[in-house]
């Protein structure tokens, strides 16, 4: 036991044997919900989006140095990974960016019901499809 | 509840309040994570058309752009905010499922500098460009 908090995980069934308690919700027997999953999927897109922050600061700093610079950034970009990437966090960007919208509105103690909830989180997956199939449209069309 | 149960505590409800919490600092870190959050809805959406705008740009194009006052100072805006939200985002993810003391606390200092060097890199870029077109 290399943790005090440890003693507190165990724990005796009523037939006396010493068991481990599990931890609620327990990530492997919890069955995924809307709930549960688009919290994580908020974590995990934020995550994402700061390795994306990586890729502004790049364009920014070669944009201030020379043009050789920025032509390797704009080959990254131009580039089949370099879109495959910019889809990515087009899609983290408008997931983040509407779940975030949610948050805010939880904050204010506004859409707590389940049902609401519930229906917020449709919400937020309809938008971001909406939002980053527009962005790409505009995006193709301006090319 | 007794009263003879619990030790006598001399110090007043707000003072044992004060600096609790996992980050021992109140309510500062989850204020800020909000106030950046609002700040970063106008300027995502205008920062997605002006990038656009620019795709396919050349670095003349670029540094045109950045030159006018309002987007370098928009632009500026956009990264402070941004890597203010994201370090305290990273904070509470490193927090989450980093559990040993040494490791965790280095693992918050590289990413403080990592971040706040990435921010300062981007500022001097718009800075120069906003300076020297």
């Amino acid at each position: 036991m290399t943790d005090t908090r440890e003693a507190l995980m165990v724990a005796r069934t009523s037939d006396g044997r010493t068991v481990r308690r599990p931890l609620s919700p327990h990530l492997q027997v919890y069955r995924p919900q809307i709930t549960s999953t688009m919290s994580i999927f908020h974590r995990i897109t934020g995550v994402a989006l700061a390795a994306g922050a990586l890729l502004l600061v790049w364009f920014l700093v070669a944009a201030a140095t020379s043009d050789a610079a920025f032509g390797r950034v704009a080959w990254f970009i131009g580039s089949p990974v370099g879109y495959l990437l910019l889809f990515g966090w087009t899609v983290a960007l408008w997931y983040h960016f509407c779940n975030g919208i949610r948050h805010l509105f939880w904050d204010f103690g506004k859409g707590f019901e389940l049902p609401q909830v519930h229906a917020s989180g449709k919400a937020v997956f309809a938008a971001t499809a909406v939002l980053t199939v527009l962005t790409w449209i505009v995006i193709l069309a301006a090319r | 509840m007794s009263e003879k149960a619990s030790p006598a505590i001399m110090r007043s409800m707000l003072g044992r309040a004060r600096g609790l919490g996992s980050a021992k600092s109140g309510t500062g870190h989850w204020w800020a994570q909000r106030v950046t959050a609002f700040a970063l809805l106008p300027l995502v959406l205008w920062f997605v058309c002006a990038a656009i705008r620019l795709a396919g740009a050349m670095r003349a194009d670029v540094a045109h752009w950045a030159a006018d006052p309002l987007v370098a100072t928009l632009l500026v805006s956009l990264v402070l905010a941004m890597f203010h939200h994201m370090r305290l985002g990273l904070q509470v993810v490193i927090e989450d499922y980093i559990h040993a003391e040494r490791p965790r606390l280095a693992w918050l200092l590289v990413m403080q500098g990592v971040t706040g060097l990435l921010g300062l890199a981007a500022i001097i870029a718009i800075l120069k460009l906003a300076f020297t077109g």
